[in-house]
């Protein structure tokens, strides 16, 4: 999938890859895609939690071996 | 009124372990769009001190803290060092030593220090009340604390807790 920044939030533990995410999502500008990588396994629930929340779309979610990815689209 | 959500938490606990879910809950909320403060009263107050070495983690009549080793290999790491209550209080140093373990588990573990936590709520505009009435009592000078924090009673509390959607004590 296409997308215009990413965050490397592997290693990194709740609520730290949420936070970097608003963060990095702060940097960019509306129907930008930001993709995250994250290492806990409880940014899953996680992501899909924050993108419900706050209006950015949740556009794909997927995990291999212990790495999970997601792609989100700035509101 | 306006339609942002909001987020109250009174944080009253003055220990290592105890300071993370006040400084998690604010700074997750305020990335989800929370309007949020926390108000610190009693032992919270020791959270917005400039100097936060004094955290500290107490196994002692603490039973669900497991005592583990934050190095060597997994069977040696896996093992619970729990000891009597009666042992632990005769052993100077041994809450210092516990806190220095901790510190080590929360970093092997990618967890986040209490200062980044806390410095990550302040980026995020989540406010900082302290209760006057107990910075007096427990002889604290308003140098003691970060910038940024404002100090206040109960009804400066209630001014905002009163519109919230959340309100916690912890």
């Amino acid at each position: 999938m296409d997308f215009d920044k990413e965050l490397d939030a592997r290693g990194l533990n709740c609520p730290l890859p949420i936070l970097r995410c608003k963060k990095a999502l702060n940097d960019c500008t509306s129907g930008q895609v930001l993709k995250v990588v994250s290492t806990d396994p409880g940014s899953v629930k996680d992501f899909a939690a924050f993108a419900k929340q706050t209006g950015n779309e949740l556009l794909a979610s997927s995990e291999a071996g212990s790495e999970y990815t997601f792609f989100i689209k700035k509101k | 009124m306006d339609d942002q959500k909001k987020m109250a938490i009174i944080a009253t606990k003055g220990t290592l372990d105890w300071a993370y879910p006040p400084f998690i809950l604010a700074s997750t909320a305020a990335a989800l769009g929370y309007e949020t403060q926390i108000f610190f009263t009693f032992y919270g107050l020791q959270m917005l001190r400039k100097d936060l070495s004094g955290l500290k983690v107490s196994p002692l009549g603490n039973p669900g803290m497991p005592m583990k080793m934050p190095f060597g290999p997994k069977w040696f790491r896996d093992i619970n060092w729990n000891m009597p209550n009666a042992i632990q209080s005769l052993v100077p140093g041994y809450e210092s030593l516990a806190t220095v373990l901790m510190k080590q588990t929360i970093k092997n573990n990618g967890v986040a220090s209490i200062p980044e936590l806390r410095e990550l709520c302040q980026e995020a505009e989540v406010k900082f009340i302290a209760c006057q009435m107990t910075v007096e009592l427990f002889g604290f000078e308003h140098s003691d604390f970060i910038d940024g924090v404002e100090y206040g009673g109960a009804a400066t509390f209630f001014e905002f807790a009163g519109e919230t959607d959340i309100c916690l004590y912890i």
